[in-house]
């Protein structure tokens, strides 16, 4: 299934609002660093049930665009819409959309105080103050989904790398995420768990979920991607579904970055 | 046994016997253990020799020794008791409103410096400039006076300001306020006072358990239950059906406000304010960089994983951070408490009648038994500091991490 295209021709006639079928939609966004500029007037839509894949060099301010998306940064100029709500400095709206976008980071960040079930019910119990049985109840089918049940009373310092990202996926997901965000899931994964990350991705991709991932993985980008994203020195260079960004890429500068990551 | 072999092992126990002991000499455990015994050893030999020679010394001195001389009777007066006491009582007795007065001052300033300390500590991190810099300024400013320095200031520089008996501040219900402090009526137990106890006892459980519960039933059921005011009701409830049924539980025994002095009353002393003040925001000062340095010490992941699921910043703070900071936390805190107690015999500078100043003071001039008493008085700073210890390290085990 292929997203509509551009909604409007031109980029300035366009209504102040978003669409429905928007999940996310960035237009012009910039952010700097100081006087160093990470993102340069970018400007992305995601649909809904749409699978982004991010790639490009290290440095390229990846991570940055999609911190920006939940606000664990600010950008300075331009505008974001996630699910028709506008990304401003109101923290009420910024904690409501947080909730509603699941983040999944390199270093999976998992509670190492709480077990993993504690890991997973926090935030439904005291955000969505959902009762602790339904926490749980949804909490323990989550970890059955990425196949872990049976370390649920276990501390995160326990499990292996590639298990502590598996609960970290289920700990997004008991929020009900209409859009999870992933960071170089697996960079930090020994190569022999990075399948079994990949796999419980794939899964949630084939059950729809709006996802934007940021990774290295081209056999991932291939096999799940509607579209791969390239970004060089903060902005969009390439912006194709994966058939044709692999076999065709339009700029130098992806060529340039394809063969080198694909070399090894 | 064969014969052959008997001789092949005779022949072969010198160097064996020579390799185990080698082995023996070279083992770490061997070589540690013997360094304690000859550690011991000395320890003890220098021991008995300091002891002869002072037990020598004080009996050419004709000086007594023992500690008889706690029986004998004080005959000097303290100006705050926590327990019964009066001149005619012994040293013994003397000893222990000195330890109650310490104790009080350390729990007050332990209490009070754990709250300041966490406050400014956590304001110190706070994301608004002036807040952030207002506990940065109070940080540097206070860990960096003398805490005699400080107490000095408090104690002279304002509460000796206060005027003199005769010109009281007079305060509502018979309350006098003067340099020798504030003097509020006393309550005196009454008849009524045992059910009115009861009653306050009965309604503090009930309120607890009232917390204990809406806590479980909130995060059981994600609902909040009007506790609040059913805890009032309690609060205010039970001492008032006490008094219906059993009458006025407390007397007052209003002081005067005579010539030159106040009588009678509950007097607050300032040298307890002054020493409660110093020692608080003195240790609050550390505390707080403890906290802060706890605080940063967990990895940034967390805050922004906890942001991501859509904590508010308190939340993430109470759920996630401070939990983890906290392992960070504890150990420098057991010495800041500590430290504390100890700083408390500054109290002598201002006559506030502590463990030290009572007895290391005016009881070893009284008595001259300068052995016994400074062996008494170390010996219950040391059970304070293990006891302290051992309470933190307990809460530390329980804060402790499962690792792999
Ligand atoms: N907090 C920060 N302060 C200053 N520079 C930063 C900060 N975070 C990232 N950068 C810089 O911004 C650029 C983009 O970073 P990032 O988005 O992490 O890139 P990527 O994820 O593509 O590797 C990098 O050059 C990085 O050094
Ligand atoms: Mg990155």
């Amino acid at each position: 299934m292929r997203p509509p295209g551009r909604l409007s021709a031109s980029v300035d006639d366009r209504p102040a609002t978003p669409t429905g079928s928007l999940a996310i939609e960035l237009r012009k966004v910039s952010k700097w660093y100081g006087d160093f500029q990470v993102l340069r007037e970018v400007d992305l839509e995601v649909h809904r049930g749409e699978r982004i894949v991010v790639c490009g060099p290290s440095g390229s301010g990846k991570s940055t665009l999609i911190r920006c998306i939940n606000r664990l940064e600010e950008h300075r100029s331009g505008t974001i819409w996630v699910e028709g709500e506008e990304l401003t400095s109101d923290l009420r709206r910024i904690e409501k959309i947080r909730s509603e976008v699941g983040m999944v980071f390199q270093s999976f960040n998992l509670f190492p105080h709480l077990t993993v079930l504690d890991n997973l019910c926090l935030a439904p119990q005291w955000v969505r103050r959902l009762p602790r049985a339904e926490a749980e109840r949804n909490a323990l089918a989550l970890l059955a989904r990425v196949k872990i049940s049976e370390q649920a009373m276990k501390y995160p310092g326990q499990l292996s790398g590639g298990q502590q990202q598996r609960a970290a996926i289920a700990r997004a997901l008991c929020m009900n995420p209409r859009i999870m965000l992933f960071d170089e899931p697996t960079s930090a994964l020994d190569p022999e768990m990075v399948k079994e990350v990949l796999e419980v991705m794939s899964e949630l991709a084939e059950q729809g979920m709006t996802m934007m991932v940021v990774t290295h993985e081209m056999g991932f980008a291939r096999a799940v991607a509607d579209r791969v994203v390239f970004m060089d020195e903060g902005e969009i260079v390439e912006d194709a579904p994966p058939e044709e960004f692999f076999s065709n890429p339009r700029s130098e500068r992806t060529r340039q970055f394809l063969s080198q990551i694909l070399d090894h | 046994m064969a014969r052959g072999e008997s001789d092949a092992a005779r022949e072969a126990r010198p160097g064996a016997w020579r390799e185990r002991l080698a082995s023996l000499v070279f083992d770490p455990r061997v070589r540690g253990i013997a360094l304690q015994a000859v550690l011991v050893v000395a320890i003890v030999a220098f021991a008995y020799e300091i002891v002869s020679n002072v037990t020598d010394n004080l009996a050419r001195q004709q000086i007594a020794s023992g500690f008889g001389f706690l029986e004998r009777t004080a005959g000097f007066d303290i100006s705050q008791r926590l327990i019964a006491y009066s001149n005619t009582m012994t040293y013994g007795r003397a000893f222990l409103v000195g330890l109650t007065n310490t104790l009080l001052v350390a729990g007050l300033g332990i209490v009070l410096a754990t709250f300041i300390g966490f406050a400014v500590g956590i304001a110190r991190l706070s994301s608004n400039a002036v807040i952030s810099s207002l506990a940065a300024i109070y940080i540097e400013v206070l860990r960096n006076i003398p805490p005699l320095l400080m107490l000095f200031a408090i104690y002279f520089a304002v509460l000796k300001g206060l005027p003199d008996p005769r010109n009281s501040v007079v305060l509502p219900f018979s309350s006098y306020i003067n340099v020798r402090g504030l003097t509020v009526p006393k309550p005196l137990m009454a008849p009524g006072f045992d059910a009115f106890a009861i009653a306050v006892l009965i309604g503090l459980g009930l309120v607890a358990a009232l917390a204990i519960w809406s806590r479980r039933h909130r995060l059981a059921t994600g609902r909040t239950a009007p506790v609040v005011p059913l805890a009032v009701a309690i609060l205010l409830g039970a001492p008032a059906a006490a008094y219906a049924v059993a009458g006025m539980p407390f007397t007052f025994e209003a002081p005067t406000l005579g010539r030159f002095n106040v009588t009678g009353g509950l007097t607050l002393l300032p040298e307890l304010v002054a020493l409660t003040t110093g020692l608080t925001l003195y240790t609050a000062a550390f505390i707080a960089e403890n906290v802060r340095s706890g605080i940063e010490g967990v990895p940034k992941g967390q805050t922004e994983a906890a942001a991501a699921l859509g904590l508010s910043r308190a939340q993430a703070m109470r759920l996630v951070i401070v939990p983890q900071a906290l392992r960070i936390i504890v150990p420098p805190l057991t010495n800041q408490y500590l430290n504390l107690t100890k700083n408390s015999s500054l109290a002598v500078a201002i006559g506030y009648p502590d463990l030290v100043s009572v007895f290391s003071g005016t009881i070893l001039n009284q008595t001259n038994q300068a052995i016994e008493v400074i062996l008494i008085t170390m010996a219950v700073y040391l059970v304070l500091s293990i006891a302290t210890s051992l309470l933190m390290n307990w809460f530390n085990a329980r804060m402790a991490l499962v690792e792999r």
